[in-house]
């Protein structure tokens, strides 16, 4: 029964949703392959080990939380490090990251450093005897690919909102640890962190994406889309490459084939025509509404629901309708 | 300086693909080829650094069949001054051993900056850059959108969620480059000429046995067509009620 590993991320002492994600991905593997183990670890700065045992309820069986003042943010060398360090020594089955901007950066590094491949962007996988098999997708998702993991341990990065964090309560028994290498002495080092929009919910990890494009006309004009988000709540604001490339949004925002790529429970498109490139990073979501003044609009072709209107009347009125609602609930 | 740039051949993604008999490659016939877009970026990175810094060369490196040298070509009409193909049959989808390959001839190089495009489309792994970084033992900064280099030292922003990043880094050092960073320039007449009479080298090289195989493509499956549920704010009710009961998202 080999035990198998999980990467959480974190940001400053909070565990990410993409962090129990690896954990119930992990405690999912280990089950399949036999009911190991699962060993969960996570940096930050001090406190985050306090939020850590909370892992134990998503079948964490052991939590290595390192403390540090000098992980406020994420540190490549020391994480590549430090997990490389507990991944050669555990002996596991299997190490599983998240598809994130931080998870992309590591993952590979640790694969590298443990002399094995990586598979990234995985929305599957399963146990056919020696051999891990998953699900990648391929030509930015309109080929997906089956594919075979012989190395072990098997790196796979999940993408985020596949595997819903299930609880699954294991003793879940937090072991302090230091960091593989001081962070003072890493050759790469954060000098500015700049928050955009201070707590706002991240787009890969938010059940609702609602995302403008050039219908808008406006960088002043997504106060539309970002009074829609409020409204649910549990929204992120997303955009199309177009609106990124005219300094509307940060490039962080674009979703698309060179962007984000995005699969939350609810997406809704405003004011996007549904380029080849757009749809791309957002056609796995699993109900999408598009709002188009154009009914030959390609976004109406992957819409389930499209209403043909103005945006400055439809998105107002639906923004209303979606308070009430959330009111009554 | 010394520059180098590693690039990938890619097809065109604005097509519906087919899949080939075997089932674990795609139908060729009819794709159109060229450089990936990070790679673009990452080769008009390299060029903007050497305009700046007299006296540097851009050297850019791609692995794979012969028809890479095309790719090649274009990176070298767009002013890179060499370049060298790691000449195989095929380019697995295994980033490792393409990673392992590239960082043997990369480390022969003594380069002071290399650049990667952060992904490419086509097996959307993005793994390349940071694993070659680690077989090279050099920092690396992944996913840029800005960059400045003064000194011997280097200033990068990085995209992640919900923030940016200010990082600095010593040279040498691997890099990958965002979306954001530039806009690659178009090869001019002249430079598709000056191309073809510069140094392009082929070297043999025998990959390392891939870990990861492809077992079978299939396309997803087509997204149920949709449907208009009305025209304008009057058809607001109705999507509230097809959201709340129909999808259940609301």
């Amino acid at each position: 029964m080999p035990n198998v590993f999980a990467f959480v991320e974190s940001r400053g002492v909070d565990v990410r949703k993409v962090g129990l994600e690896a954990v119930t991905a992990a405690r999912a593997f280990a089950d399949k392959s036999g009911g190991g183990e699962v060993h969960a670890l996570l940096l930050g700065p001090p406190g985050i080990a306090a939020n850590a045992s909370q892992l134990g309820k998503y079948g964490a069986d052991v939590i290595v939380a390192v403390e540090h003042a000098g992980l406020a943010s994420y540190n490549p060398e020391v994480a590549t490090a430090t997990a490389a360090e507990r991944i050669k020594s555990g002996g596991y089955r299997a190490a599983i990251f998240s598809t994130t901007a931080q998870g992309r950066d590591l993952a590979p590094r640790v694969a590298a450093r443990l002399g094995v491949s990586v598979v990234t962007d995985v929305l599957s996988f399963e146990l056919e005897g020696d051999t891990v098999v998953v699900r990648h997708p391929i030509n930015i998702g309109k080929v997906i690919a089956t594919l075979s993991i012989s190395g072990s341990p098997a790196i796979i990065a999940m993408r985020p909102n596949v595997i819903a964090p299930v609880q699954n309560v294991k003793a879940g028994r937090v072991e302090n640890a230091q960091p593989a290498v001081d962070p003072g002495t890493t050759r790469v080092k954060v000098i500015e962190t700049r928050q955009g929009g201070g707590g706002k919910l991240d787009l890969a990890e938010a059940p609702v994406v609602i995302a403008g494009g050039r219908g808008l006309k406006a960088a002043e004009n997504f106060k539309l889309v970002e009074d829609l988000a409020s409204a649910f709540g549990n929204a992120a604001v997303g955009a199309t490459r177009a609106v990124t490339d005219d300094g509307w949004r940060p490039h962080s925002d674009q979703i698309g084939q060179t962007g984000r790529l995005v699969s939350p429970e609810l997406y809704i498109a405003v004011g996007i025509s549904g380029a080849v490139q757009h749809l791309a990073g957002m056609r796995t979501s699993k109900t999408i509404v598009a709002v188009n003044k154009d009914k030959d609009a390609p976004i109406f072709k992957v819409a389930d629901y499209g209403i043909v209107g103005d945006v400055f009347e439809v998105i107002p009125a639906l923004t209303e309708a979606v308070r009430e609602a959330k009111k009554h609930h | 300086m010394k520059i180098a740039v590693c690039i990938k051949r890619v097809p065109d993604m604005d097509v519906r693909f087919k899949i080939g008999s075997d089932n674990v490659s795609l139908d060729e016939a009819g794709l159109k080829f060229d450089i990936n877009d990070f790679d673009a970026w990452a080769v008009e990175a390299a060029l903007q650094l050497k305009e700046k810094n007299t006296g540097s060369e851009v050297t850019v490196i791609s692995l794979g069949p012969d028809v890479v040298q095309e790719t090649i070509r274009k990176a070298l009409s767009m002013g890179a001054d060499r370049g060298v193909q790691l000449k195989t049959e095929k380019v697995p989808f295994d980033g490792f051993p393409v990673a392992k390959a590239l960082a043997e001839e990369l480390k022969a190089g003594a380069y002071d900056l290399i650049f990667f495009g952060k992904m490419s489309p086509d097996s959307s792994n993005g793994v390349v850059g940071a694993m070659a970084a680690e077989f090279l033992g050099l920092p690396c900064v992944t996913a840029i959108s800005s960059l400045e280099i003064t000194n011997g030292k280097g200033t990068a922003k990085r995209e992640l969620e919900g923030a940016q990043e200010i990082v600095e880094f010593p040279l040498p050092a691997v890099l990958t480059v965002d979306e954001g960073l530039n806009t690659a320039r178009y090869p001019s007449l002249k430079g598709i000429m000056a191309a073809k009479k510069k140094p392009l080298e082929t070297k043999p090289v025998q990959l390392a046995e891939p870990q990861v195989v492809v077992r079978k493509l299939e396309l997803p499956a087509e997204r149920k067509a949709g449907r208009i549920v009305g025209e304008g704010a009057a058809a607001v009710p109705e999507l509230i009620k097809l959201l709340q009961t129909e999808a259940k998202v609301l």
